[in-house]
């Protein structure tokens, strides 16, 4: 087959250039309609347009925030607990600072918490994923799978409150303790793929060619894993900001006077239900950019079940 | 037969989950940066107090015969002393864990029966305006966490509207009812206290519902889309074109395996829901083993953290146990193909 | 979307319905006996008569007083038509007593499903009850639905493709199966094929369909002596033959997806004679041969070939019994 294959290629005359230039065109033709199936679902492009937006903010916050000051150690008591005002659209908290300067840079913190979560869960899960299923039913996969067993035997908030709760509070350690509970989730999402496929024509023609077995495992397993991956990263990274919410909520993660979104709602839960706005846009900020992910993820994994299908 | 091959392995699986999960909560707790006895007699304590609980707490064997009396104790429901509550642990846990199972198990019953209703009725009037309505109702469900629902719950049917209670098990005065299983609504049935039974509903409720909203959103979506999947199958138009009642497919032979993908997530979903219980917990003053859990962990109470982290790992596995059992029975290749996977 | 088709089935009669795989056919039929999952189907007009009486106008309660004695369905895939989660005797029992029509004991519904697994064939039918499609072969699958189906004594029996899903030499059994108990029973059948050689050994008359329309109709002898639409025709040419003739060609272009078929005659794409007319209005159908009310000699034809040449009118009709 293989012999075929090469002198089939000579006898046309392509030369490595030709077929890299058709493999450029066959990849932007995919990543083409891919888009024109992606921007269809009104619901994708909501999604794609919110976290667009939310970061924007985040990373230009000094200069779109209309108070950057109040984000330090800062009090006006004179405008403390201002409903909302043309001033201060979401209106003031019980120091007098302005709630939307500091939504916008505690967007910050839950989009570091996230993409420094997942930076560190994704390649830790998935290579561990790879390997126990690519030597399923030998040690590795028994020492792997059984400790991930382990680690989901405990709710992913319980064991992150605990390990933040043992560590010193702040956004770092938070950190550290939901990354500590997230990696289990990849190494069986990719761990099902790879068993399924190890056993597949291609990775059997590429052991008998005598690939090398990090060469099957990265460049032969790993592109099939790729989709649901995306999909899965950007699903959690809604739930990494609500459980980074969460943490902060009660005391463990982002400490005050830093503007963590649920340090926020936290501390305006004080002044309900008179004050209410000190609560509820940190709340509904907290909503919207879970929901910019939700969507995104809803329609990668649409795009990439129809392309399978 | 192959049912009880496959409810073996499970268990099997079960015991081996939770030994490795005391392996670890043992790991961590002595890693723990800091001296557990000094974390436990207070800094001004005499050093021969420090050197006999050393002796006492088997701080000078080695590690894993260290690990051998902590195992023992652990398994005899032992887990020391609180260093905040001075009180036994394990009495702490058993005090307090019924409240939360109550809790989390009214939490269960509310998020399957209203995904199983909504799930239904958006399949089967897929791509209409109530689909719609039941869709963006799903998403904000999953979108908003548990805090943020239960304060809205407390502003709005507590505050505002004033129905129903926001703190605690029980109102002020009602005398809880002796304790048989720990769960108020069932003992206060046992003795015939229906006004008990009527008050600790009456506070379940906001509590509950805050806790069961993200796993009813998320389950209304599986079962929609199983639901709405499985009604274009061919064996729902060959039951129809062999007469079948529309009652009797729509009863039998569409929702079993249609539950099955819901089931199948009710066990993370129960997970998530203890998790949040921490919080909600918290924000409700319920007097259960996660508010207990989250003041252990706020004060670095570590015998505490540790007997609650067994607890809720042992519930969780459990859970996970019935479900995969409840899984097998709904769907017969599971339990024939005799094993099912990790 | 289906569009002009005309089918008439008379008592005892076997029907073929002949057309590429994703025609429509299966469409057809199940749209006929009103089991279409809608949404997505939808029906826009028709009419589904069955001894007189519109099937589509039927409410719930009047259609299942047909469907399941009166007349029923084979499904193509015997996986995909048996329900996964469910023993043998959970499926069938319903079947038999809703044809039975009467108040029948836990024993008596075993027995008769005993009795019609038996009638298909299948060994020690009574451990079968007891299992799971899974634990079936796709034979056993096959003869399972068979025998589901010929339990309703139905006097028409809609077959989709039987057997298809599995190889050659149970194909061959599951048809004869289906023809001997059919004969027995005297009941009418629609075979829906894309096999010319299925259709030319088991059925009296077959419909050709084209991209969810039908374009001939003709008893069997007619049509494969004088096959007159060009499809058909292209159908005839590409069936290998064991003599002579060297590879088929088969028909060039690929068939059009009837969702979105195109305008005009739906064939004329790929069709060798096609002319101006073809592409901008719908063929009528041409009565080539036959008398109103004839059984087994009208021969129909939809393409505009045939316009004024033999100079018959067009015909309309519903599909009936």
């Amino acid at each position: 087959m293989g012999v075929e294959m090469t002198s089939a290629v000579q006898a046309t005359q392509l030369t490595a250039e030709d077929i890299a230039r058709l493999r450029r065109e066959s990849r932007r033709e995919n990543w083409g309609r891919a888009w024109y199936k992606f921007s269809r679902n009104p619901l994708s492009l909501i999604g794609a347009g919110t976290i667009i937006f939310v970061v924007c903010l985040a990373i230009f916050a000094p200069w779109i925030a209309p108070y950057p000051e109040h984000v330090k150690p800062f009090t006006d008591f004179a405008n403390a607990s201002q409903p909302p005002s043309s001033q201060h659209w979401f209106g003031t908290d019980e120091i007098g600072r302005d709630i939307l300067s500091r939504v916008i840079y505690g967007y910050r913190f839950s989009l570091t918490m996230g993409v420094t979560v997942l930076a560190i869960v994704v390649p830790i899960g998935v290579v561990l994923g790879l390997v126990a299923g690519y030597f399923q039913h030998r040690w590795p996969d028994t020492l792997i799978m059984r400790t991930t067993d382990i680690f989901l035997a405990v709710p992913p908030l319980i064991l992150a409150l605990a390990i933040a709760s043992i560590l010193e509070p702040n956004l770092f350690n938070a950190m550290i303790a939901v990354s500590l509970t997230w990696w289990p989730w990849y190494t069986r999402l990719v761990y099902s793929i790879t068993t399924g496929l190890r056993n597949e024509f291609f990775v059997t023609a590429s052991q008998v060619t005598g690939a090398s077995t990090s060469h099957i495992i990265f460049r032969e397993i790993l592109p099939n894993c790729v989709s649901p991956i995306f999909t899965k990263m950007s699903l959690d990274m809604g739930w990494v900001i609500i459980i980074g919410a969460s943490l902060s909520f009660v005391g463990l993660g982002v400490q005050p006077p830093k503007p963590g979104l649920g340090t926020m709602v936290a501390s305006g839960t004080r002044y309900l239900p008179d004050d209410w706005w000190i609560s509820a846009f940190p709340a509904l900020a907290i909503v919207v950019v879970v929901l910019g992910f939700n969507l995104l993820g809803d329609g990668l994994r649409d795009l990439f079940a129809a392309e399978d299908g | 037969m192959n049912l009880l091959i496959f409810i073996g392995k499970r268990i099997f699986h079960a015991i081996f989950v939770i030994l490795g999960l005391a392996i670890v909560i043992f790991a961590v707790a002595r890693i723990m940066p800091g001296d557990p006895v000094r974390l436990a007699v207070g800094s001004r304590a005499p050093q021969w107090v420090v050197d006999n609980m050393r002796e006492q707490m088997h701080l000078n064997d080695p590690i894993p015969v260290q690990f051998g009396y902590w195992l023992r104790d652990a398994a005899q429901g032992d887990f020391g002393i609180s260093l905040v509550t001075r009180r036994n642990v394990a009495e702490d846990v058993r005090e307090f864990f019924p409240a939360t199972l109550e809790l989390a198990l009214f939490a269960l019953t509310i998020s399957l029966t209203g995904a199983l209703l909504l799930g239904t009725i958006a399949a089967r009037h897929k791509d209409k305006w109530i689909d719609n309505i039941i869709r963006i109702f799903s998403y904000l469900g999953i979108v908003t966490p548990s805090f943020v629902f239960a304060i809205i719950f407390i502003l709005i049917f507590a505050f505002a509207l004033d129905w129903l209670p926001a703190i605690g098990r029980l109102s002020n005065g009602v005398e809880p009812p002796p304790r048989v299983t720990g769960f108020y609504t069932i003992d206060s049935l046992l003795i015939g206290d229906l006004a008990t039974f009527w008050d600790a509903i009456r506070h379940l409720i906001l509590p509950a519902l805050a806790l069961a909203m993200a796993s009813m959103a998320q389950e209304a979506r599986i079962t929609r889309s199983s639901m709405a999947d499985n009604l274009t199958k061919d064996y729902i138009a060959s039951a129809r074109a062999l007469g079948v009642s529309e009652g009797l497919i729509m009863r039998r032979f569409l929702l079993k395996p249609s539950l099955i993908p819901t089931v199948s997530i009710v066990g993370m979903d129960f997970a998530a829901g203890l998790g949040n219980a921490f919080l909600v917990e918290l924000i409700f003053n319920w007097p259960g083993l996660s508010r207990y859990g989250m003041n252990a962990m706020l004060s670095k109470d570590l015998n505490a953290i540790s007997a609650v982290i067994l607890s809720f790992g042992i519930v969780f596995v459990l859970v996970n146990l019935l479900v995969d059992i409840l899984v097998a029975r709904l769907d017969p290749r599971i339990s024939l193909s005799a094993g099912g996977g990790s | 979307m289906l569009d002009g088709i005309n089918m008439v089935v008379y008592p005892g009669e076997k029907v073929g319905l002949v057309g590429e795989t994703g025609c429509g056919k299966t469409t057809t039929m199940k749209t006929a006996l009103n089991v279409l999952p809608m949404p997505p189907g939808q029906i826009e007009s028709g009419q589904i008569h069955f001894k007189g009486q519109d099937l589509l106008a039927m409410n719930g309660r009047e259609i299942s007083r047909i469907r399941g004695r009166e007349v029923t369905m084979i499904f193509q895939d015997p996986m995909a038509a048996l329900n996964p989660v469910f023993t043998v005797e959970e499926q069938f029992s319903p079947v038999i007593k809703h044809a039975a029509n009467a108040r029948l004991s836990k024993k008596e519904v075993r027995a008769r499903a005993i009795a019609a697994l038996e009638e298909v064939a299948l060994a020690d039918p009574e451990r079968l009850l007891k299992a799971y499609p899974t634990q079936l072969s796709g034979g056993m699958r096959q003869r399972v639905c068979i025998g589901m189906a010929l339990a309703t004594t139905p006097q028409l029996l809609i077959a989709d493709e039987p057997g298809t899903a599995l190889d050659v030499t149970i194909q061959a059994q599951v048809l004869r199966l289906i023809h001997d108990l059919v004969e027995d029973l005297n009941t009418s059948i629609i075979l829906i094929t894309h096999s010319l050689g299925v259709v030319r050994e088991t059925v009296d008359r077959v419909y050709v369909m084209y991209a969810g329309s039908v374009v001939e109709m003709a008893p069997t002898p007619k049509l494969f002596a004088n096959p007159l639409h060009p499809y058909t025709q292209g159908l005839m040419e590409s069936v290998p033959r064991l003599s002579g003739g060297g590879v088929s060609q088969g028909i060039p272009g690929r068939i059009p997806d009837y969702m979105d078929p195109p305008a005009g005659c739906r064939f004329h794409t790929r069709c060798p004679h096609v002319m101006d007319i073809c592409s901008r209005q719908k063929p009528p159908v041409f009565r080539i041969d036959g008398e109103d009310g004839e059984v087994d000699g009208v021969h129909e034809v939809t393409c505009f070939l045939y316009d004024g040449e033999h100079g018959a009118a067009a015909t309309t009709g519903e599909v009936t019994t």
